[in-house]
């Protein structure tokens, strides 16, 4: 989020310039990461709404979710769950590895990260193409015919499953392309123990759509 | 970085359109928002023409009750969401906060730029409504009404969300300007009324407009997949709609008034020559308003179903945001009283906002009161109510704040007489157009209808031609203002003779805004 000039001393080394209308590199660092944590709010403002819904339906119609959860592998989830906190760990470890100036390590780490996005996102694309395979889907357009969708109602649990892991499938998109951004100032050396803001940023709302998934599995998975 | 050069200023710094589009100066970004809602004003008061056309006497005039029904929800929509919320803290906000706080500019430039090009999209996205059959669910879109009508209403609905993102980052902005970038010695008390108003709205804006933006997205899933939430055909709520929604909208009516009265504030000082009196209680006013504005969403829905008991808790918080508010008003009359007033014409719009602001906000107490609502709910009462507090208050606000930093912005002075015509007609205008609405309503005339009963022409009358009044008003005041633009005589620095930071450098300012970083010694409005 700075508004960073870049330029290499005649030695190479990547020196970061304030950008103009801050005092000095701390005081941008603070403002950078109080406007992050803002954005966070806002963040679970938005997911806030769905949990709200979600406790509402959840009391009007205990039912579909115990029956709509029982569709859930808890397994896929559950791992799920670990491959998002390893990540969590390793976007943790970049920014202690910046501080160190160990350039091989923050990339070593980011790589990882990216990997554990995609194998998240993998494993969303089978449980998702096996609930669409078998018409497990939001409202008007639910067509399953097992003895489960004489359940009233049931479709409402999937345009709750569908909408929240999407709009979280989303944030973990935007995380990796993120993410991505910032390999690629890694590998141009910019951050060291000078410099590790958009580190510490992205690390900031990675964390938050850990947190998001933490809530959601139990929510969505276990409840059966 | 900046040049030193005294005829170099942000305007002739650089040149080209270019230049403009891609700038991260907050002096820029703010006159772009400045010719955004300049324009959709434009756009959103030629439908307010057309629908006072409509209803200048009973039975159809100028056109059928569908195009009715979509000129009207395109009225609403464009002037609350692409002219009040972003008006004066996107406009004005964006050119004067970081001066007013002696600040180069605000923390997150190139997020600024990417909210202005957020405002633009949306309303891009908006106005493609048009060609997709239009819309008709007024500005609110209520489910399940909302689900079932027009395809113009998924585009409506997906701007409003994009508009959203656009208020969100000029909120976050604005929030870690003010706590990281207040120049030495601008401590939190000594910061103009102004900024403290338009902090407390970015906290409204930071923390309502994601609720808005996930009930938006809702209903556009809703819409295009039949999620069921909103649906009761597939057992959803539509009152939930009703309560989502509102939690977004009733703070958002703060985030239009509230920057408002900190333009009324910085008014009230500069040309009564006095602090504004009782200078913290109006400053914790601000943030009064906006902590109260999260608990009334509820004087919404008085006849929606809710329990009878959250009516009387919502009925009566509501009333609380009397206290603040008069507060303010009655500090703003006192600062008035034993002042050596100077009545140049951005003062009188601050008396006509004290004015209009005061029938606007006593109706809306009344409002608030449960058995007096039932009765005029959904009635031309309401919609006077509602006109008395944006147009009479925010509008007002607007062209007061418009005239007063005219000559900052551009280093140009404005036709006084003509700034006065303006204030004349648009003030005559107004009452003459809503103050029979509310004998309308009373009268149970129901608001949204394209026609009405015979009774109640007199009154329609009278108001559209109210509505012309207002009109050439503004349309005088568009001449006024691109006359100053490009033709008016050069300006003073400080022409007022004002105390405020933004006051203390050139017109119009350099880049930096101020040649050498200001250090503050006293408070804002030090005149004695």
């Amino acid at each position: 989020m700075s508004t960073a000039n870049v330029s290499h001393s005649s030695s190479g080394e990547y020196h970061h310039h304030t950008a103009h209308h801050f005092e000095n590199a701390e005081a941008e660092y603070n403002a950078s990461k109080f406007g992050v944590w803002l954005f966070l709010c806002t963040e679970i403002l938005m997911f806030g709404g769905l949990f709200v819904g979600y406790i509402i339906y959840h009391q009007r119609y205990p039912e579909i979710f115990h029956t709509g959860a029982k569709f859930l592998d808890w397994r896929l989830g559950a791992t799920n769950t670990v491959v998002l906190l390893i990540s969590s760990l390793t976007m943790a470890l970049s920014i202690y590895y910046a501080q160190v100036n160990n350039k091989k390590m923050v990339l070593v780490n980011l790589y990882v990260t990216l990997a554990c996005a995609f194998v998240f996102l993998g494993i969303k694309w089978i449980e998702w193409s096996h609930k669409i395979h078998e018409g497990l889907l939001p409202g008007r357009l639910f067509h399953y015919d097992g003895p489960e969708a004489a359940v009233k109602d049931l479709p409402m649990y999937f345009g709750f499953y569908f909408g929240m892991t999407g709009l979280h499938a989303s944030h973990v998109i935007c995380g990796m392309a993120l993410i991505v951004w910032l390999i690629v100032r890694a590998h141009k050396g910019h951050f060291g123990k000078n410099y590790w803001t958009p580190l510490e940023c992205v690390g900031l709302f990675w964390h938050l759509v850990d947190l998001i998934w933490i809530y959601l599995f139990p929510l969505l998975y276990l409840i059966g | 970085m900046a040049s030193s050069d005294p005829n170099k200023n942000y305007l002739n710094e650089k040149s080209g359109l270019m230049s403009w589009l891609t700038t991260l100066d907050h002096k820029r970004i703010g006159v772009m928002y400045m010719i955004a809602v300049m324009f959709f004003f434009l756009c959103g008061g030629i439908f307010a023409m057309l629908l006072r056309t409509e209803l200048i006497h009973a039975g159809p005039t100028i056109m059928n009750s569908q195009q009715y029904n979509q000129v009207m929800t395109l009225h609403g929509a464009i002037m609350v969401f692409m002219v009040i919320i972003p008006g004066i803290p996107a406009f004005m906000g964006n050119f004067f906060l970081p001066m007013q706080i002696g600040a180069k500019d605000v923390a997150f430039p190139k997020l600024n730029l990417i909210s202005w090009y957020c405002l633009i999209i949306g309303a891009i996205v908006v106005v493609a409504s048009l060609f997709y059959h239009g819309v008709d669910t007024g500005w609110t879109f209520y489910t399940p009404y909302s689900i079932k009508t027009m395809n113009g209403t998924t585009l409506v609905v997906a701007g409003a969300f994009i508009i959203g993102f656009s208020s969100i980052l000029t909120g976050l902005n604005f929030v870690a300007t003010v706590h990281k970038l207040r120049a030495p010695g601008m401590s939190f008390f000594r910061m103009p009324l102004f900024v403290w108003a338009l902090y407390s709205t970015a906290i409204l804006q930071v923390l309502a407009t994601p609720v808005l933006g996930i009930t938006l997205l809702l209903l556009v899933f809703e819409r295009t997949m039949g999620i069921g939430i909103f649906d009761p055909e597939m057992g959803g709520d539509p009152v939930l709609f009703q309560h989502f929604f509102w939690f977004y909208s009733h703070p958002a009516v703060y985030i239009m008034i509230l920057p408002a009265m900190g333009v009324v504030s910085e008014l009230m000082a500069t040309f009564c020559r006095k602090p504004v009196f009782g200078y913290k209680a109006v400053a914790f006013s601000s943030i009064g308003i906006a902590a109260v504005s999260f608990f009334v969403w509820g004087h919404h829905m008085f006849v929606s179903g809710q329990s009878e008991v959250a009516g009387i808790l919502f009925s009566f918080i509501t009333m609380l945001v009397g206290v603040p508010t008069a507060i303010k008003c009655f500090n703003w009359v006192a600062t008035m009283y034993k002042a050596s007033i100077r009545f140049d014409s951005p003062f009188l719009f601050a008396l006509g906002f004290l004015f209009l602001f005061t029938i606007g906000g006593v109706t809306g107490i009344m409002l608030a009161t449960i058995g007096f609502d039932v009765h005029v709910h959904d009635t031309y009462f309401v919609v006077a109510h509602f006109h008395y507090v944006m147009v009479g208050g925010t509008l007002m606000a607007i062209m007061g704040g418009f005239y007063y930093w005219l000559p900052k912005m551009f280093g140009r002075m404005y036709n006084e007489f003509w700034a006065r015509v303006t204030f004349v007609l648009i003030f005559v205008g107004f009452n003459v157009t809503f103050f029979p609405q509310f004998i309308l309503g009373t009268m149970g005339m129901p608001r949204r209808y394209f026609d009405y009963l015979p009774e109640y022409q007199p009154l329609n009358t009278i108001s559209s031609i109210g509505a012309y009044t207002i009109g050439t008003g503004f349309l005088i005041a568009l001449f006024v203002i691109l006359h100053c633009i490009f033709k008016g005589e050069k300006a003073p620095d400080n022409p007022w003779g004002a105390r405020t930071l933004e006051w203390q450098t050139k017109s119009p300012p350099p880049h930096e805004n101020f040649y050498q970083q200001p250090v503050v010694t006293g408070g804002p409005y030090e005149y004695r």
